[in-house]
């Protein structure tokens, strides 16, 4: 099942211009506590292309919210860059089976 | 002593609710802060010196802050004028508040914080060893240091308050941290440290923190254990979720939070609702640390040349990849070939908007769209080189067939010529931070006024 269809929704966007957050708003605590067992960190880092250790992964229980934080391939706005706002990020883990 | 903070909106230039601003004024705050910038929308506005909002819809609303203010008989601040923060956009939003100061024959003292450093005196912390790289930060050098255009240092609560001691009825800050201009004056109040900068940073998108994003206007009031926060427009709501979700935007940490001096902690803060509207948070930790200011720069990485084309021909729109990887190709030969340009020297790249322009290497769908757009972006040492290169694959871009057999193809262009040129391709490149014996020694403060 698409992650998205499991969650309230998925955000991305930049937190400075080295890095990209993304925060997956669970909605419930119940769906909280099945992703935050079962979403891997590894199955993210492999997703954007980005080495686990770099991965910053927060679950946060009060909000059900769990948050990854990637620092960007390409910095924000420079020649190879395709989102500037890094707010396209997200859909890639809505949409992903995990 | 309680400090009350009013933040008409997490920008100047998205515009705010004047019903909930004249409710916060009547409500009456000891201070009125709002934000001007922020690096969101890419390095061009630090790179150039100038503000990405319209002048129209930023005098437009800063002279109905400069009413309030009048009102309310109490200071108002701005963080980061136009956008970037630069000496330039200091002077450019002096020029606009001077302008509407005569025009509502307001006297005024006004007090400009300049925050822009120049190239040398890095170069010169650099060698001393004062300047430090955060993760991930790019390569710096005495020649990355010259070549930027603009370098700006992140402000404080420090320099911010230097401000305020002046008297000013109005401060405008070159760059400074989105939390400084609201922290200031309840630092200097000697209000919590920790509620300080968290109730800062709670309320420096303005509304964002309430159930009602775009009313902009938000109410703070600090004291001794923390603060409370109430939206000023009466259909908007600030719950214990609101806020507290607040700290996930556009922060990679959502518990640290690093400033001038120091780092607020919040997991340890509880957020309780007062009522219906208002949440109460206690508990965050101010951890000092030694001072240190951001540093923001931006250089010129080359000139761009773009051109746009539609594929509608089903044959091409099935093969859009192979003949863009052909395209180029065949395109740097005849670079080479009629330009004498070895590839390393310019960068020339296609993206296929139906395909996977938005997420390149990252995108894992695909699918059989109708249309497929094709973006070249050129980009090369000069405007001149970038144009050339642009009129060269102009015809190619247009008739390249996908193998040699074919008939020679005409795809759309959208307009003529059509290829456009960017002018000055900037990028941020610079990550660190700058130690500090006196928080001032890096900063500029210039009192002047105005009167009607």
């Amino acid at each position: 099942m698409r992650l998205g269809d499991q969650v309230l929704k998925v955000r991305s966007k930049n937190a400075g211009p080295f890095w990209v957050t993304i925060d997956v708003f669970c909605g419930t605590a119940a769906a909280f506590a099945k992703l935050s067992a079962g979403l891997q960190t590894e199955a993210v880092a492999a997703l954007y292309g980005c080495p686990l250790h770099l991965v910053k992964r927060f679950d946060i229980a009060d909000l059900s919210v769990i948050k990854f934080s990637i620092p960007r391939p390409v910095v924000q706005g420079s020649a190879r860059d395709r989102d500037m706002h890094g707010a396209q990020w997200g859909i890639l883990l809505e949409e992903a089976d995990l | 002593m309680t400090t009350r903070v009013l933040v008409p909106s997490g920008v100047l230039g998205l515009g705010f609710d004047h019903a909930a601003l004249a409710r916060g004024i009547a409500a009456r705050p000891d201070i009125i802060a709002i934000d001007g910038g922020s690096t969101d929308s890419g390095p061009f506005s630090l790179g150039a010196g100038q503000s990405k909002y319209a002048r129209a819809a930023t005098r437009s609303e800063w002279r109905a802050l400069m009413q309030a203010r009048a009102e309310a008989g109490v200071p108002l601040v701005i963080g980061t004028c136009g956008t970037c923060g630069t000496d330039s956009t200091v002077d450019w939003m002096y020029g606009i508040t001077a302008e509407i100061a005569a025009e509502l024959g307001q006297s005024l003292k006004i007090a400009r914080l300049y925050c822009s450093q120049s190239p040398i005196s890095v170069i010169a912390a650099l060698g001393m060893g004062q300047i430090a790289p955060l993760t991930p930060a790019p390569p710096i050098s005495a020649e990355v240091l010259g070549q930027m255009t603009h370098i700006v240092a992140l402000a404080g609560a420090e320099q911010v308050q230097a401000a305020l001691a002046t008297g000013a009825d109005i401060i405008l800050c070159g760059r400074t941290t989105d939390t400084a201009i609201i922290a200031a004056l309840p630092l200097l109040r000697g209000d919590h440290a920790g509620g300080a900068w968290h109730g800062a940073k709670i309320a420096e998108c303005g509304a964002l923190c309430s159930t009602n994003p775009t009313s902009g206007v938000i109410m703070v009031d600090f004291d001794a254990a923390g603060f409370s926060v109430e939206p000023m427009a009466l259909d908007a709501a600030c719950t214990p979720h609101s806020v507290s979700a607040h700290m996930l935007y556009e922060n990679a940490d959502p518990f640290i939070l690093h400033e001038p001096g120091g780092h607020l902690d919040v997991r340890g803060a509880s957020y309780l609702a007062l009522d219906a509207r208002r949440v109460r948070v206690e508990g965050s930790i101010w951890q000092p640390a030694p001072y240190t200011v951001k540093l923001e720069g931006a250089r010129i990485a080359g000139y761009q040349t773009t051109i746009l084309a539609t594929l509608r021909a089903p044959h091409y729109v099935a093969h859009a990849k192979d003949w863009v990887a052909r395209l180029t190709d065949f395109l740097h030969a005849d670079i080479a070939r009629k330009m004498a340009l070895p590839a390393e020297s310019y960068q020339l790249e296609f993206r296929l908007i139906g395909v996977d322009a938005t997420l390149g290497a990252m995108e894992n769908r695909s699918a059989d769209p109708v249309e497929v757009g094709v973006l070249g972006l050129v980009t090369a040492q000069t405007q001149a080189i970038a144009a050339e290169i642009g009129k060269l694959i102009n015809p190619w871009v247009l008739h390249f067939p996908l193998t040699a057999s074919e008939e020679l193809p005409t795809f759309a262009f959208p307009y003529s010529p059509a290829t456009t040129d960017r002018g000055p391709l900037y990028e941020f490149a610079l990550n660190h931070v700058l130690h500090l014996a006196d928080p001032m020694s890096a900063f500029r403060l210039v009192v002047s006024e105005v009167t009607a």
